[in-house]
């Protein structure tokens, strides 16, 4: 079945490559991603206008337009955009489309590494935290990756099971932490992503993750290849290691500025990878626009429902993305298994 | 059928061995047998010494005044919830852990936990707070079993057989089925009244200390009618966990042995988890201490060393967090880091998985 897929795969991508052999990434801009784009710009239109303050009766609603509105909406943008990224260099780097942060762990070190700066800083500011989890979710990372390297593996199936009881373990690490020095509220709250506290002044961190951006797009083609293993990057001339660690590196900057901002957003990292690969095959760098529009489009569109679904009050988008994540994962598990 | 297993292996450890001293039993030879049988009874005693110190020790009324009965009592209740769950999950994790043959994963990770609460969470949400206090007593609990018990069922008969057909596919869809329960079910919760939210709380919040003795009468048969049906089926798990290829050519029916197993499994779990609430690494904790506290695979020997050193973890570790480092509260913690260290330990020391 598997190779029946990749012949799909590979059909599609020398046929695009025979029409337009001298600018490859050109073949995104077709007709379909222009109407992609064309959404997620009116899911942030709407986006812009949702909420229980009426920004247009009220006299201050410009400037709460600014202060809250704007801001939400690109952070929303954003995050979407990075932690399905992250999902994509992840499943890549091991080969394996079960994986994104969630089931690695990565979040859960990331928590760790907030855990411990609160810790060790009585108020931490919030860059403090952001380099807390964004050390703590790279050596988490790259214990898994280490680990997938040692063992052999019999199946791809067993390798998000043992991320996410490795998650366990390293969550129920903080657990203890935050019971001893009662800290286990701060952690619940962590733990339930939710953009409504974003406004202006609380998240501007987040546009890093246009530098994160940039930077996997640069290295898209060589994270292609480190993803055929390492005897073939090898022998195509990538430093198989070093782009190992780079990604790694993109990945944990990605989440880690994720979860000090907004929180613990689960399965974004997985779908969105797993539904454009389904439709465009495996090549990153033209895939990688699309794994951005998704993402973004999927975050917001989880977003509105969140703050419309009890309207004046809101629930955090997490459990959304949760419980709308956990059936589109099996799904994707089972059509797998089916081809 | 087992003993011709280990008859083989004999032979092939020790070719030279004439036909004499060929064994065909569990162990391989007299002295590890007596071993075996030492630790077991050491290990019951210190179990029932930790009891009697649970039970008695720094009981602030002398023996014999009128009140030392009640306090005694109510420690009792404690120390049966401790039984239940040490039997519950160490049998559970074996017989898990032979049936998908792996000693890696543990029923914990099906979602059960999450079953139990959005059970809960959707008895509050949608009949309210008055139906809610009502939701409690021998029916109610049967039920909730019940339901947990069918939902395992559905989730193996459907991926164990026909066009899946594979055990790790059902492990991935038991884990993220929890994970996505667990998000209704604090979504559910996120939409309750605030004084509906407490009640609800303090129902979710299962503990050792927080078990209910309203429900032992109808548990305890429960489960140990389950566990004398696991122990009668222990020499097909010796079969079974030689894995799908052997146990077929060997005249075991591999799919149907394991949905049996795994539905005892089910049965036990969420009688634990809804008695004492979830515990995740501790079944690990358990199962893998008894491997390297017994030398052979044969499950007649292999459970009553899981149940031995399951309470007396469970036991022990109350005894010395009350009484001597008088650390209430921190137990079932310590337990799940303890669990959640060795598992990574063993993950590491294992080549292949």
């Amino acid at each position: 079945m598997y190779i029946k897929m990749r012949k799909n795969r590979m059909n599609k991508i020398t046929g695009a490559e025979n029409t337009q052999p001298q600018n490859c990434s050109n073949k995104t801009w077709t007709k379909s991603f222009a109407l992609a784009v064309i959404c997620v710009i009116m899911l942030g239109v709407v986006s812009l206008f949702t909420g229980v303050y009426d920004i247009k009766v009220q006299e201050d609603g410009l400037q709460m337009f600014f202060i809250t509105r704007v801001p939400r909406t690109a952070a929303l943008m954003l995050t979407g955009a990075a932690m399905s990224m992250a999902g994509l260099v992840t499943q890549l780097i091991t080969q394996n489309r079960m994986v994104e942060p969630t089931t690695t762990g990565t979040i859960e070190w990331a928590g760790l590494g907030l855990v411990f700066v609160y810790l060790a800083i009585p108020a931490p500011t919030l860059m403090q935290r952001m380099a807390g989890a964004i050390l703590f979710s790279f050596i988490g990372t790259m214990i898994f990756f280490l680990f997938l390297r040692k063992v052999k593996l019999r199946s791809s199936l067993i390798v998000p099971i043992i991320g996410m009881m490795l998650g366990a373990v390293i969550s129920s690490i903080s657990t203890f932490i935050g019971l001893r020095f009662q800290m286990t509220q701060n952690i619940q709250t962590w733990f339930v992503g939710s953009f409504a506290p974003v406004q202006i002044g609380r998240y501007e961190y987040l546009w890093l993750i246009v530098i994160i951006n940039i930077i996997i797009f640069f290295y898209a083609d060589r994270l292609t290849l480190a993803g055929l293993g390492e005897d073939v990057a090898t022998s195509l001339g990538v430093n198989y290691n070093k782009i190992v660690i780079l990604g790694t590196g993109l990945i944990s900057a990605a989440v880690g500025i994720v979860a000090a901002v907004i929180g613990n957003l689960p399965f974004l990292g997985l779908i969105v990878p797993n539904i454009v690969s389904m439709y465009r095959g495996d090549d990153l760098k033209s895939n990688l626009p699309w794994v951005c529009v998704l993402g973004m489009g999927a975050i917001t569109l989880c977003d509105i429902i969140s703050r419309t679904f009890i309207m004046p009050f809101e629930v955090p988008v997490s459990l959304i993305l949760g419980t709308v994540g956990a059936v589109i994962f099996i799904v994707i598990l089972l059509k797998q298994r089916k081809l | 059928m087992s003993e011709i297993i280990y008859n083989n292996k004999n032979t092939g450890m020790n070719p030279g061995v004439d036909n004499r001293k060929r064994s065909a039993k569990a162990f391989r030879s007299r002295k590890e047998e007596t071993r075996y049988w030492i630790l077991l009874i050491t290990l019951f005693v210190l179990g029932s010494l930790a009891t009697y110190g649970l039970l008695v020790y720094n009981n602030p009324v002398p023996m014999g005044s009128p009140s030392f009965v009640p306090i005694v009592k109510r420690r009792l209740t404690a120390i049966i919830a401790m039984i239940i769950a040490a039997v519950c999950q160490s049998l559970a994790t074996v017989a898990f852990q032979s049936s998908t043959n792996n000693r890696i994963l543990t029923p914990s990770l099906l979602g059960f936990e999450a079953l139990y609460s959005t059970i809960h969470t959707s008895a509050m949400f949608f009949f309210g707070a008055g139906v809610f206090i009502k939701f409690r007593g021998v029916g109610p609990f049967l039920f909730q079993v019940a339901i947990m018990v069918i939902m395992c069922l559905i989730l193996y008969g459907w991926l164990l057989s026909g066009k899946y057909g594979n055990l790790q596919l059902m492990l991935l869809v038991g884990i993220i089925i929890g994970t996505g329960l667990k998000s209704v079910s604090s979504f559910m919760r996120k939409l309750l009244a605030p004084s509906e939210f407490d009640v609800l709380q303090a129902r979710l919040f299962g503990s050792v200390n927080n078990a209910d003795a309203e429900y032992f009468p109808v548990a305890i048969p429960i489960v140990i009618v389950t566990a004398i049906l696991l122990l009668a089926y222990s020499k097909k798990l010796n079969v079974l966990s030689l894995g799908k290829g052997t146990s077929t050519s060997l005249g075991v029916h591999h799919k149907s042995g394991v949905i049996y197993t795994l539905v005892l499994v089910s049965v036990l779990m969420s009688i634990s988890t809804s008695l004492v609430g979830p515990l995740t690494f501790f079944g690990f904790l358990v199962a893998t201490m008894t491997y390297q506290a017994v030398p052979t695979y044969d499950h007649r020997y292999v459970f009553p060393m899981a149940l031995a050193i399951g309470f007396l973890v469970l036991a022990g570790s109350y005894f010395f967090m009350y009484h001597v480092f008088r650390a209430q509260g921190v137990v079932s913690i310590i337990i799940e880091l303890f669990g959640g260290i060795t598992f990574l330990v063993v993950m590491l020391r294992k080549g292949t998985l």
